[in-house]
């Protein structure tokens, strides 16, 4: 398969970039994404030139590094998929594919297709956890919980942190991540002690950080590589409510 | 923006149940009943300050949002966004400001002559006095263009309504998985209903009267 890739160069967070074409011939329809850029940086090593940047780690759908906007569509045109298992095959034969990196203000931009997605890890710091001292696991059956929430709160827990939410949005929300992570808290026992407190705490983080506003376009629900609900969207804006509505003043 | 969305969407249906009185054949009468208990009854006066603030709190929270949303991403995106999402939703700004320049152009029309900013539209005698809103309707809904406006208007809100209905309950927070088909569903025809009933009244002034 040949390939016409448009993708987009920047040397460093201060320079402006721009696009550069790419023709790449002979890409096997087995190859995954990355490999194809893989392929592509070879080529462009053995001319000489600076190799395009990208993230990518476990390449198998679960760490959530890797992520391009690839044709208009967080992770490319297949639904529940990350960028590292969609294929080649998916694509045209001689299709012009854009390559871009994440858009928004809270994930700048580091280098060609690599975004800082710290504002993430600072929205987990700000609550996106649970207090408990470390030790043996605790007897199991000491905390009945049924099959239904158990599975629910394991679907939020399904986020890798990805960022695709961010980039499908047309406001560059990131109420779904932020969702997902307190979701997957709220519903459970261990998660509940501290629910209203977390829930106060993550959401003022997501707005410091400058990502932008819920429309409930659902965008991020359709561009999810995991596929979670925006059910977890009316969860957080239920368990804000109740945070603001039963807050109380500590001792 | 929900609640006060939520608000507002009450005061449509108080507001098309009261001009749906005017298709009684009885030359406006018992809508000019509805529209002197409306302007003298003291809660409802009161309760005129609370729309005011519920379009002005709409209206500003939906300008911030948008301001915030478009600084949200300074470097916008080469190929625009694929993904799916309803054409409704994407455009509730945009449906937004064309209500609102809607909401201005109506006011004008009849709230402000209420007021005494604007003059009595007609001739002399044809509007009785500044309450008299079914010889004023009558009025501008015989002018092809007002009649052309209000209902052009009315698919856009309409539009605004079919997403709005059931994004205001889940900003709230009100989602179930049983209920919120049932919801959405509600929200159609809710958004239709409101539309199609609004839409009524210049064409049975324009065709009819």
């Amino acid at each position: 398969m040949d390939f016409t890739l448009k993708i987009w160069r920047q040397k460093n967070a201060q320079t402006k970039g721009s696009f550069k074409t790419y023709p790449l011939k002979d890409v096997s329809p087995e190859m995954s994404f990355l490999e194809m850029l893989d392929y592509l940086n070879k080529q462009i090593i053995e001319q000489g030139d600076e190799p395009v940047t990208f993230e990518h780690d476990c390449r198998e759908g679960i760490c959530g590094s890797c992520g391009l906007y690839i044709n208009g569509r967080p992770h490319g045109p297949m639904r529940n998929t990350t960028t590292c298992e969609l294929h080649m095959r998916e694509f045209k034969d001689g299709e012009t594919i854009v390559i871009e990196p994440w858009r928004s203000r809270a994930f700048p931009v580091i280098k060609d297709l690599v975004v800082d997605r710290s504002s993430f890890e600072r929205i987990m710091h700000a609550g996106g956890f649970i207090s408990a001292n470390t030790g043996t696991a605790p007897e199991s059956n000491s905390n009945p919980i049924s099959k239904l929430i158990a599975d629910k709160a394991f679907d939020a827990a399904a986020c890798i942190g990805c960022g695709a939410c961010v980039a499908a949005c047309q406001n560059s929300s990131a109420m779904l991540y932020a969702a997902a992570k307190i979701a997957q808290y709220a519903m459970i026992p261990q998660g509940k002690v501290e629910a209203k407190e977390r829930v106060d705490k993550m959401v003022k983080q997501m707005d410091a950080e400058g990502f932008g506003f819920c429309s409930n376009t659902y965008g991020c629900e359709f561009d999810c590589p995991k596929g979670i609900s925006v059910d977890f969207i009316a969860l957080m804006n239920r368990e804000f409510f109740s945070s603001k509505v039963c807050k109380q003043k500590q001792a | 923006m929900a609640l006060a969305g939520i608000f507002l969407m009450l005061f449509l249906i108080f507001h098309l149940a009261t001009n749906l009185l005017m298709l009684a054949r009885d030359d406006g009468e018992a809508f000019s009943e509805a529209v002197k208990f409306l302007t003298e009854n003291p809660v409802v006066k009161i309760m005129e300050y609370f729309l005011f603030a519920g379009f002005l709190i709409h209206i500003i929270l939906g300008l911030l949002l948008k301001l915030q949303n478009y600084m949200a991403r300074p470097v916008k995106y080469h190929k625009s966004l694929q993904t799916e999402t309803s054409t409704f939703s994407r455009f509730m700004f945009h449906t937004g400001v064309i209500i609102l320049i809607f909401l201005i152009i109506h006011l004008i029309n009849f709230f402000f002559v209420r007021l005494g900013w604007v003059p009595i539209p007609g001739e002399a005698g044809e509007v009785a006095n500044k309450h008299d809103f079914y010889s004023m309707a009558q009025i501008w809904f015989k002018n092809p263009w007002y009649s052309a406006i209000y209902l052009v208007s009315f698919v856009f809100l309409g539009f605004h309504l079919k997403h709005a209905f059931q994004s205001a309950f889940q900003s709230l927070g009100l989602n179930h998985t049983k209920y919120t088909p049932v919801i959405k569903v509600i929200g159609t025809i809710y958004a239709i209903a409101i539309s199609v009933g609004f839409a009524i009244i210049p064409v049975y002034f324009y065709f009819f009267h």
